[in-house]
């Protein structure tokens, strides 16, 4: 693996609430390489988005990060604002879930493209117009020209997340952060979507980090993937050898709760039993072991450590992780 | 290709079709009147209309004739050239103090529900106090206090209108400022300027602005209000609020006296809510997205 690009270390997010503290985040470990693909799966509430807010530094204003969050080389949480706006944009994009809420309704495609050009790449207007209208055609919109006129209200929602990826895209960033990108588009735009964004990340050569609920989605398209739960990563492992052989009963009953294509129709889906813990609690021992069908004594009383097993770059927290081949 | 470009033709062909269906006659009505009002008020000194301050006590309430086209008021001064001096009078405090309302209530707004905190509490709070206190009583202290003229009435009529823009523009602040496009300004490098100026302000603009038309129309009213009082604009200077009050005096013998100034006064509150309304529908962008 190359020298990392992206290292969060040691990150906790507390967000005051009125019922308590809430720890949307709990000590995360993570690297991405340049060039790199990570994927973060979790379900929802599980802390994936305001890690990616964390590492933007665009979390609440009431929310605490503590730990380092180490980019190229500096430390984004200690960044003064000046030089941490210049970064974002640059060398940090994001695409968000939802494009109908991520361009502003009342400026063209264009202005919200071409402006982002014109400020961080000091190109003229014309220069940056065609640039932009290169932009659109990249991301595989056609009549770029025409769409620069219109209003993010006058395109499809697949037309839209790919005008966001344009924009995210218009600085080559070093990362991008794709939250959720594909959540809010139908079955049919998403693989289109997701292949899109491999392709330029590719093509550019930058690191993404790619945050679905979907394992699904991260299978063949990430080369490290990391499981989230409750706030905690609870599984991290190359992908390939992830979905080879999974330890983590986290994982495992994700993947079970994907639907089949070779089902037999009307076979119910194993859905993982329960709710995920209260987060202003404190939880005692595993925050999974209450829906883990492996669970025993031990796993209500002490908290897993994320350790590594047989591979230095597959870890997990469990303390009865699945047995291969059982 | 060629099929998407016929598409979007297409689809420009059926807005422009739409947009037309829109604007009825009652709509270039209201823009005819509104425009008819201002140009006769911008050249009443060119007009050759009888001066609208000099009187004549042998032709006190004379009816319609050539020399006065709409007759004398109850001082023999031409009632015409009174409406006319008068429309000067109800436009520039119409436009003005919702100019200053929607500037500073605006700003004020945007600021407070942008930046939240502190800031906001006290902006919240003083308008609050502002809206407590009896609006007739503070004109009429500042008009006891400054005196009487048209530079005070615009002032405090402005001042006045400052709470409900600032309450209009932080509502939409408020929720446009969740929305992910103000995320994804910040996650762009974007500055807390750019964000408000640039992605929140055209938003915010296009309920200030319907609000604004609104305000014009009220802020005609309360003009006249203040003038039937004796609080407007001193007195041989007409207003269609103080013409309305003069009138009542003989509203038995020369009713048109009052009713001349409330019908132009009527119609052109009227014509702004229409062509507020009218603007408002047609130039949201958002009509289709949401």
């Amino acid at each position: 693996m190359t020298e990392a690009l992206l290292s969060v270390e040691a990150v906790a997010v507390d967000l005051p609430t009125p019922r308590g503290n809430l720890r949307a985040v709990d000590r995360v470990d993570l690297t991405v390489g340049a060039g790199r693909t990570l994927g973060i799966v979790g379900e929802s509430g599980c802390g994936k988005t305001m890690l990616s807010r964390a590492i933007l530094q665009l979390l609440p204003k009431k929310a605490r990060l503590t730990g380092r969050v180490m980019f190229d080389g500096q430390d984004l949480a200690r960044l003064d604002p000046e030089r941490l706006r210049r970064l974002r944009g640059r060398s940090l994009a994001v695409v968000f879930q939802d494009p109908m809420t991520s361009l502003n309704p009342v400026l063209t495609i264009g202005t919200q493209l071409i402006e982002t050009l014109q400020e961080h790449l000091e190109l003229d207007a014309q220069a940056a117009k065609r640039r932009g209208a290169e932009l659109l055609a990249a991301v595989g919109i056609p009549a770029p020209e025409q769409r620069l006129q219109q209003y993010p209200h006058q395109l499809s929602g697949g037309m839209r997340q790919r005008v966001a990826i344009a924009i995210a895209l218009s600085c080559e960033p070093k990362l991008l952060i794709a939250d959720e990108p594909t959540t809010a588009l139908d079955v049919t735009i998403q693989a289109q979507i997701l292949d899109l964004l491999a392709r330029e990340q590719r093509r550019r050569h930058m690191a993404m980090i790619l945050i679905t609920h979907d394992l699904g989605v991260v299978a063949g398209r990430t080369d490290e993937v990391a499981v989230m739960y409750a706030g905690r990563v609870v599984e991290r492992a190359p992908t390939h050898a992830l979905f080879k052989k999974m330890r983590m009963p986290y994982t495992e009953a994700l993947l079970a709760a994907l639907p089949r294509i070779d089902a037999a129709p009307h076979t119910p889906l194993p859905a993982i039993s329960g709710r995920p813990p209260d987060p202003t609690r404190p939880i005692q021992g595993c925050s999974f072991s209450p829906r883990c069908r492996y669970a025993e004594g031990l796993c209500g009383r002490e908290k897993p450590l994320l350790t590594e097993a047989e591979s230095p770059d597959h870890q997990f927290a469990c303390f009865h992780p699945i047995v291969a081949g059982a | 290709m060629a099929t998407l470009e016929l598409v979007i033709e297409q689809e420009a062909a059926v807005g422009s079709n739409r947009r037309r269906r829109r604007l009825g006659p009652l709509f270039w009505a209201a823009v005819a009147w509104v425009a008819f009002v201002f140009v006769v008020a911008a050249m009443a000194d060119f007009l050759p209309l009888p001066s609208s301050t000099d009187m004549d006590m042998l032709e006190r309430r004379a009816p319609f004739s050539t020399l006065h086209w709409l007759g004398t008021d109850s001082l023999g001064r031409d009632e015409l050239a009174r409406l006319v001096f008068g429309a000067r009078i109800s436009l520039t405090v119409g436009l003005c103090a919702p100019i200053i309302g929607i500037t500073i209530g605006g700003a004020l707004g945007m600021l407070a529900g942008y930046f939240r905190g502190r800031f906001e509490t006290l902006v919240v709070g003083s308008m609050d106090v502002l809206l407590a206190f009896p609006p007739l009583i503070l004109a009429l202290a500042v008009t006891a206090y400054l005196g009487q003229s048209l530079l005070n009435l615009t002032c405090i009529l402005g001042v006045l209108g400052i709470p409900a823009f600032m309450r209009v523009a932080r509502a939409s602040t408020l929720t446009l400022a969740r929305r992910e496009f103000v995320i994804a300004a910040q996650a762009l490098g974007a500055t807390h300027a750019r964000i408000l100026l640039r992605e929140l302000l055209p938003n915010v603009l296009l309920p200030l602005l319907a609000f604004f038309l609104l305000g014009v129309a009220v802020t005609i009213v309360v003009e006249g209000s203040l003038s039937f009082l004796g609080l407007g604009v001193p007195p041989p200077e007409s207003s269609w609020g103080s013409m309305i009050g003069e009138g009542r005096e003989s509203l038995e013998i020369a009713p048109r006296l009052a009713f001349l100034p409330a019908i132009a006064m009527f119609l052109t509150v009227l014509s702004f809510n229409l062509v507020g309304d009218t603007l408002r529908a047609l130039t949201d962008p958002r009509q289709g997205a949401l």
